[in-house]
């Protein structure tokens, strides 16, 4: 079997499959936000930066090849990973203690990963709508890190073609599929896989607030490079009261 | 998503040439009519082009030149580029008319806001009126502007010598001194065949002209042996780098040319199709284009069966709307298929994969130009000019600090200094060369040459001398790639917006030392993490400044240990406003 070198050690892979790809099958980490298996690679949030004999690339898109020597873990690429989680969190609105999603976020959960102790970089206090239209669902951009699992898993998965990605630059906000732009009116689901990729708290259920006690949620018990967690988070969870 | 493409689809016999359906033209057309695009007609543009909803309202905010709010009856972008913009006339209006920037007056009769580059440099400071070019403006033509707009007198009755566009060709190379005879290089074709021709292009060792300087030839190859039976031949006309403005004068003088190499490119790979991206801020010349092209097929140059030979291909315009990020061949595509132009991943590269998910060669105006002419005389012809690694001529955008700004058609090779004395430049600080995405230079280097190998350049020269506050005008760059980012990776997204927000600390005198260090360690960051090459050139002008200018930086440094990220007397001008205040007691 061809294989690539992964700080030192060799990891098999299969034609087709991309650096993320053969890590994730071998149990190496690389950090990543966008990205989760089963949905179409993204290679956008970067935080899987890795240098592959020399060069800097997006570990899931780039198609593993033999010859390889990729630097993975190592103090400065996890450094510069650092800092894009903090550019994540400072061009949002992120309020970890008062968010619901904290202990399941993977954002916090890498931010803990990579030792992030501040945003160090100046807050851009962006102005974001809220959209609470939906019966079961709320939308708080504040939280959205563009990561677009939401708009792939709807497309890709679910069916539809319910989110979307507007503007530009930080402008760019995730927008909604309906004539009137809100999530009530697009048919967006509880069963959809899109109302439960989101890896912040952008996505909620409503009415289901605070049934995991903080101190026993899946990143307290876990660290975010366990890299088997990736498919317990893709099951789609049923609404209990359907 | 769905793509949607208009009826233009049936490959060599086009119905409908102009792509009226494109989505990017019925915002347009919109735009125009309404002066903004209505809510009501986004879901009812979805549903007709069968879009989803969603991609018509990400494309409207994509691109610069549509509005959701209604823009005045004049609406005048002013150019806030270095070579082509002065943002003091802009302020000038605004002031006449008693209007704020980005805002519509009440009367909804005029609003003024700001475009990046609109490629008049040659002109000196220039806006889009109505999206048409006005150019040389001075405070007082500034002054009968305001006259006119008060007077309600429609801009189709202003003067028109305030519209007029010269070619300002100062220099006339290989490619600008031949004469050329539309079809001769056609013409030329007979008797050889798609290998030969491929050959003469790859022998001629042309490299892209846009600045990347990939091979023609093997482009052309690669694409030719791409698995399908269906191709495209695009021509970038998205000239969006600041200074750069020589293809809005191959477009308008040798648009033959650029055809003739788009048909013979179609002919080499085996396509029937090509297209031509037009950068928004160019639509004026778009009637001459779609004239010439008619010309051609009228001539049997273009569509079924050209000169009686087999070859099949017609061209059709789409007409881009104010994004620089475009200019990037696979955003450019992107945008081709009406959506906002993110680049892709790339590979598969689009001469696998572009246009449709079909082989695509997508070249730059000037390339398709000396490609024709190099069927028609010969790779020897071309190789008369340039150095080894980079052959042949280089048209060369020429603005700023000068005497005689324009064109210059140079041989590979010609050093920064030749240039400087060709176009009277004095007294030289700097020359930004290949626009902000290329390298500022310093007087050490102006013995250095154009070409490849040393200082690439996509045709920009923009000059600046010692009157010029240079550390602004890195700022100005700077904030001309976080206005241009399309936002899709994290580091550009966010960290040309931190670049931005650095330098304009450090130029308006509140930055420190610490402020220039984290600028030096975010701007290594963006352009060695970013996923196009947008992120990757946005910090050079930052680098190259620090780098061979640092004495700027330091001069403005504040030098005590921390200043506050937020600037507290500009904080209180919301309540200086509320409260009509402006007195010095209301200032810190």
């Amino acid at each position: 079997m061809s294989s690539i070198n992964i700080d030192g050690t060799d990891v098999p892979f299969e034609p087709g499959q991309t650096i993320m790809d053969a890590a994730l099958a071998a149990g190496v980490y690389i950090p990543h936000l966008c990205h989760k298996p089963g949905i179409s690679p993204h290679g956008s949030c970067k935080l899987c930066t890795v240098d592959v004999n020399g060069r800097a690339v997006s570990a899931c898109t780039m198609a593993a090849a033999e010859g390889q020597k990729i630097e993975n873990n190592t103090p400065a690429l996890n450094e510069v990973r650092k800092s894009i989680t903090q550019m994540l969190f400072i061009e949002g609105n992120h309020l970890c203690p008062s968010c619901e999603k904290t202990g399941d976020c993977t954002l916090q959960a890498v931010g803990y990963h990579l030792g992030m102790l501040d945003g160090h970089y100046p807050q851009f206090y962006p102005r974001r709508e809220v959209d609470a239209s939906h019966p079961s669902l709320v939308l708080d951009r504040d939280r959205c890190i563009m990561c677009e699992l939401c708009v792939r898993a709807s497309r890709e998965v679910d069916g539809k073609d319910v989110f979307a990605i507007g503007g530009r630059g930080t402008g760019r906000h995730l927008i909604v599929n309906s004539a009137t732009g809100k999530l009530a009116d697009s048919d967006i689901t509880t069963d959809d896989l899109a109302a439960h990729i989101c890896p912040v708290g952008a996505i909620l259920i409503k009415d289901h607030g605070y049934e995991v006690p903080i101190g026993r949620r899946t990143f307290d018990l876990h660290s975010v490079a366990e890299t088997d967690l990736g498919e317990v988070k893709l099951t789609k969870t049923r609404h209990h009261d359907e | 998503m769905h793509v949607h493409h208009g009826q233009e689809s049936q490959p060599g016999f086009l119905t409908q040439p102009q792509l009226n359906d494109h989505l990017l033209h019925r915002l347009h057309d919109l735009q125009t009519r309404f002066r903004h695009i209505p809510q009501p007609s986004i879901a009812e543009l979805a549903e007709e082009l069968q879009l989803p909803i969603t991609q018509v309202e990400a494309v409207i905010d994509f691109y610069a030149f549509f509005h959701r709010q209604p823009r005045g009856q004049t609406d005048i972008l002013f150019s806030n580029c270095t070579s082509c913009g002065d943002l003091a006339l802009m302020q000038q209006l605004c002031d006449r008319l008693q209007v704020e920037p980005e805002q519509t007056r009440a009367d909804g009769r005029i609003s003024i806001g700001q475009a990046s580059c609109i490629g008049m440099c040659d002109h000196g400071p220039s806006a889009l009126v109505n999206g048409i070019p006005l150019t040389s403006i001075t405070a007082e033509l500034i002054e009968q502007m305001a006259a006119l707009i008060e007077s309600d007198t429609p801009v189709a009755s202003w003067p028109e010598n305030w519209f007029r566009v010269g070619n300002h060709i100062r220099k006339e190379g290989l490619l600008l001194s031949e004469s050329f005879e539309p079809g001769s290089a056609l013409k030329s074709m007979r008797g050889r065949n798609r290998d030969q021709l491929l050959e003469a292009i790859t022998a001629s060792g042309l490299k892209g002209r846009g600045g990347a300087g990939f091979s023609t030839g093997m482009k052309w190859q690669f694409c030719r042996d791409a698995e399908s039976t269906t191709r495209y031949v695009v021509c970038n006309a998205d000239e969006g780098e600041p200074g750069t403005f020589k293809d809005r004068i191959l477009l308008n003088s040798h648009a033959d040319e650029v055809f003739e190499g788009m048909t013979i490119c179609g002919h080499i790979i085996g396509a029937t199709q090509g297209y031509l991206y037009l950068r928004g801020e160019y639509r004026y010349l778009l009637d001459a284009l779609n004239t010439t092209l008619q010309r051609r097929r009228d001539a049997g140059l273009l569509g079924a069966n050209i000169l009686g030979e087999g070859i099949d291909f017609d061209i059709a315009i789409v007409v881009g709307a104010g994004a620089y990020i475009c200019g990037e061949e696979s955003a450019l595509i992107e945008s081709m298929e009406q959506k906002p132009g993110i680049p892709r991943i790339r590979p598969p590269f689009p001469v696998t994969c572009g246009f449709r998910n079909q082989p695509t060669v997508v070249n730059n105006v000037e390339t398709l130009a000396a490609a024709a002419n190099i069927i028609l005389r010969g790779h020897e012809w071309f190789e008369t000019r340039g150095t080894w690694q980079s052959r042949g001529s280089k048209l060369l955008s020429v603005s700023g600090d000068c005497a005689r700004p324009g064109i210059y058609e140079v041989a590979f090779g010609v050093t920064i200094e030749d240039i400087l004395h060709d176009c009277g430049a004095t007294d030289v600080q700097a020359v930004q060369v290949g626009g902000p995405s290329g390298s500022l230079v310093g007087p050490d280097k102006f013995s250095h040459c154009i070409a490849f190998e040393d200082i690439a350049t996509g045709g920009s020269f923009m000059i600046f001398n010692h009157t010029r506050d240079l550390l602004d005008i890195i700022g100005k760059f700077t904030r001309f790639f976080a206005h241009e980012s399309c936002g899709f990776c994290t580091p550009c997204r966010v960290g040309t917006t931190l670049l931005n927000n650095g330098m304009q600390k450090i130029c308006s005198g509140h930055g420190t030392a610490h402020d220039v260090d984290e600028l030096a360690r975010t701007a290594a960051l963006v352009s060695r993490r970013s996923h196009c090459g947008l992120g990757i050139t946005a910090a050079n002008p930052i680098r190259d400044g620090l780098k061979h200018f640092p004495q700027l930086f330091e001069a403005r440094l504040l030098h005590q240990e921390m200043e506050p990220e937020f600037n507290l007397d500009a904080s209180l001008a919301e309540a200086r406003k509320l409260t009509r205040r402006d007195d010095a007691e209301a200032h810190l």
